[in-house]
């Protein structure tokens, strides 16, 4: 049955890949991906859709589903490419049996996030095939497209989409649900074990494999020129959503000829074609300057190619209907100049919020030392950076905090703390934890749990009630392992712990557990309506 | 015909709801629609806002273009003036007056009023005041959505009426009357 329905772009993945027939999807939450794996967890219980505890986890996980011949879904937001980045560029070494999926979110702009990476440099490293799509219809569209894609080339395929796809709602036609693949384990022992003899040959299959993934880019149904009717100088390479910033400025009666990318290999016959009826190219893409960089040696250096390389279009920040505009001649109209009295609002630690304390004891304790130094992590917790606390010195990556800390007191620093959150924890922060212990490094591990991965809306945590096993297991001694309730009556009960522990010579841990707010509210609200 | 809609406000205010109805609206009412949301950090107390763009033609971009939204629907007076280099000439600002002041460095509540009264098409009201003195405090985002329903035009207020019904549904009848009450209530306060 064919149905429309208003979905975001991340929406119209998750049902695209349920319709596509997937039987698992593996992700750690993330923005702007989180909503994909919610989504099929809330429409699709038959799925496979646990939260996993990292992004190298979940592609593994992904991968052996393939192994046994089923299709599975990795979503991710950019950065945690980068964790599962050995799985990912090795999965494209073995090849695939059921088709494998990776979603990779970006996020120029670095609405959410520390930086902004373009995920299709991946693609093109692992050497598989990308797919890129432009509209929430496309990127529903494009999910049974990137499985056949997956299984008739024996590859993982990459799809990347960015932060205004991933979080844009549109109408969007679905249609028929393909039924799941069965059971079919791989026996080709020679591509799965990549001893150096086995990898060689199935590098070389890779290689081998790469005019395919060019001839299927050349015919590719998402990759489209839009023609003119009129002579133009100009011609635009648009991929992805910057196809739709094009064509928003696009005067129909005199148009410049588009050529629309959403699936890489670059289509470099397409491209020289349309190089050749203008004079130059002008590249708007999302992200860095992945195709201006490849047109450039492409076309050679006596083609003029514009873009974010040459400051016809911003060098960094996600593109916008008003950047490209501009680097396609169109005039700026707007009547107000920017209003006088407005002030950023950065977001802040929710009121009543179990982090709050945690960070009131730490500065107040911190204040007694010349030289305290506070390691961050990635969480909401990350907020207290930021006024009123001021209480972090580093946020850098997921476990960071740990290492970082362990590498500070290493150097010889003193008191070095650490802050975590408890999905964090598990995500990076235990194998650098044993590294600490194994070294009796004195430093204070504060893992901060409210029971959930709370910046990205409430999800499973996955060591939830695990904690204090995980610590012992791995070795702290259980006199400086602490769990508190940060709340302002135990804040001398709290700021006492922390004193005594930041003088101990070795790794304490130390739990402050309370609940997050706004799991908590919504836990209250649900309640309600089950009562009424 | 199309309409660009900016909504604004901070974090929780409610802002996506409002979203949300419309969005409903526009689907049912077999309009091209494109909502570009802000999920993620932003959501807690920081400013949100939602580019919603309707139209019976096609639409490309997700994000509307500066200069040219016709409508800015905000929950706070200083979010309103946020977006007012997007705003066409004939625009119009649809605002809560009432300010939320989650910041140090907010500034001087009449300062920000009497910015918006300069601008052409300003139409703004104590909401949560309204939303109080009936009985109302949870809906005081659906009383703003009343007062923009005239200004939408490619949707009628009645089409609204009828997605807010829809949308609540869920929650219970009690809830869906509440905010049909909120709704009526903003529209009759705009003339």
């Amino acid at each position: 049955m064919i149905e429309r329905k208003l979905l975001l772009g991340d929406e119209a993945v998750a049902l695209g890949a349920v319709h596509a027939g997937i039987s698992g999807v593996y992700a750690y939450p993330g923005t702007p991906s989180t909503e994909i794996t919610e989504y099929i967890q809330h429409h699709a219980p038959e799925v496979r859709s646990r939260w996993c505890t990292n992004e190298k986890t979940a592609m593994e996980a992904a991968l052996g589903m393939s192994y046994a011949g089923k299709r599975a879904l990795v979503c991710m937001k950019h950065v945690g490419m980068n964790v599962a980045a050995d799985a990912f560029v090795n999965s494209a070494i073995t090849g695939v049996n059921g088709g494998v999926v990776v979603l990779a979110a970006d996020d120029p702009s670095m609405h959410s996030s520390q930086n902004e990476q373009d995920s299709r440099f991946y693609g093109k490293f692992a050497m598989i095939p990308i797919l890129e799509p432009s509209t929430q219809q496309e990127a529903y569209d494009i999910m049974p497209y990137a499985f056949s894609l997956s299984e008739e080339l024996k590859l993982p395929v990459l799809l990347r989409v960015v932060t205004r796809l991933a979080h844009s709602r549109a109408g969007v036609v679905v249609g028929e649900r393909r039924t799941q693949n069965t059971l079919h384990l791989d026996n080709e022992r020679t591509h799965w074990v990549l001893l150096p003899g086995n990898a060689r040959r199935q590098y070389a299959s890779l290689v081998d494999k790469q005019p395919a993934l060019q001839a299927s880019s050349e015919v590719s149904p998402y990759n489209k020129s839009v023609s003119s009717h009129h002579k133009a100088t100009m011609g635009i390479i648009a991929c992805g959503i910057a196809f739709n910033y094009v064509m928003e400025n696009r005067p129909q009666e005199k148009g410049f000829p588009v050529l629309k990318i959403s699936q890489y290999p670059m289509p470099e016959t397409c491209i020289k074609e349309l190089a050749g009826q203008c004079e130059s190219l002008l590249i708007a893409e999302d992200g860095q300057p992945f195709v201006e960089e490849q047109i450039k040696s492409l076309l050679g250096s006596d083609y003029v190619v514009k873009g974010r390389l040459t400051g016809d279009l911003p060098r960094m920040g996600e593109l916008t209907p008003d950047s490209v505009g501009v680097a396609m001649g169109v005039e700026r109209t707007t009547t107000f100049a920017d209003a006088q009295y407005v002030m950023p609002r950065p977001p802040a630690l929710c009121q009543g919020c179990g982090h709050r304390d945690v960070y009131d004891a730490l500065n107040k304790v911190a204040a007694e030392y010349k030289d305290a130094r506070i390691f961050g992590d990635i969480g909401c917790y990350t907020l207290g950076a930021l006024p009123p606390f001021r209480a972090i010195d580093s946020c850098v990556d997921m476990g960071a905090s740990i290492t970082m800390a362990k590498g500070a007191a290493d150097a010889g620093a003193h008191p070095v703390i650490a802050v975590i959150g408890d999905s964090t924890f598990t995500h990076s922060g235990m194998t650098g934890l044993l590294d600490a212990i194994n070294d009796h490094s004195p430093i204070t591990v504060i893992i901060s749990d409210n029971l959930t991965t709370a910046m990205t809306g409430g999800q499973d945590s996955a060591g939830t009630n695990k904690f204090e096993a995980i610590c012992l297991g791995l070795g702290v001694e259980p006199e400086h392992l602490h769990v508190v309730v940060p709340l302002p009556k135990n804040m001398e009960e709290i700021t006492n712990i922390l004193r005594k522990e930041i003088e101990y010579q070795g790794v304490s841990v130390i739990i402050p557990r309370r609940e997050c707010m706004q799991t908590l509210k919504r836990k209250v609200r649900q309640n309600r309506v089950k009562q009424s | 015909m199309k309409k660009d809609i900016i909504l604004a406000g901070v974090g929780g205010q409610g802002i996506l709801t409002i979203a949300t109805i419309i969005g409903d609206a526009a689907a049912v009412a077999g309009l091209s629609l494109k909502q570009a949301e802000v999920h993620g950090m932003s959501q807690r107390g920081g400013d949100v806002q939602s580019n919603l763009r309707l139209s019976t033609e096609v639409i490309y971009s997700d994000l509307i273009k500066q200069g040219s939204a016709d409508l800015i629907i905000s929950m706070e007076p200083m979010e309103a003036l946020r977006y007012v280099r997007y705003l066409n000439e004939n625009g119009s600002i649809i605002t809560s007056s009432h300010p939320f002041k989650n910041i140090p460095n907010y500034p001087n509540e009449e300062d920000i009023i009497a910015e918006l009264q300069s601008l052409p098409h300003t139409v703004s009201l104590p909401i949560d005041d309204i939303a109080k003195a009936n009985s109302l405090p949870k809906s005081a985002n659906i009383i703003l959505l009343g007062m923009a329903a005239k200004f939408i035009e490619i949707l009628s207020p009645e089409q609204l009426r009828e997605s807010i019904a829809r949308v609540f549904a869920i929650k219970g009848e009690e809830v869906v009357k509440a905010n049909l009450a909120a709704f009526d209530l903003g529209l009759a306060a705009v003339k």
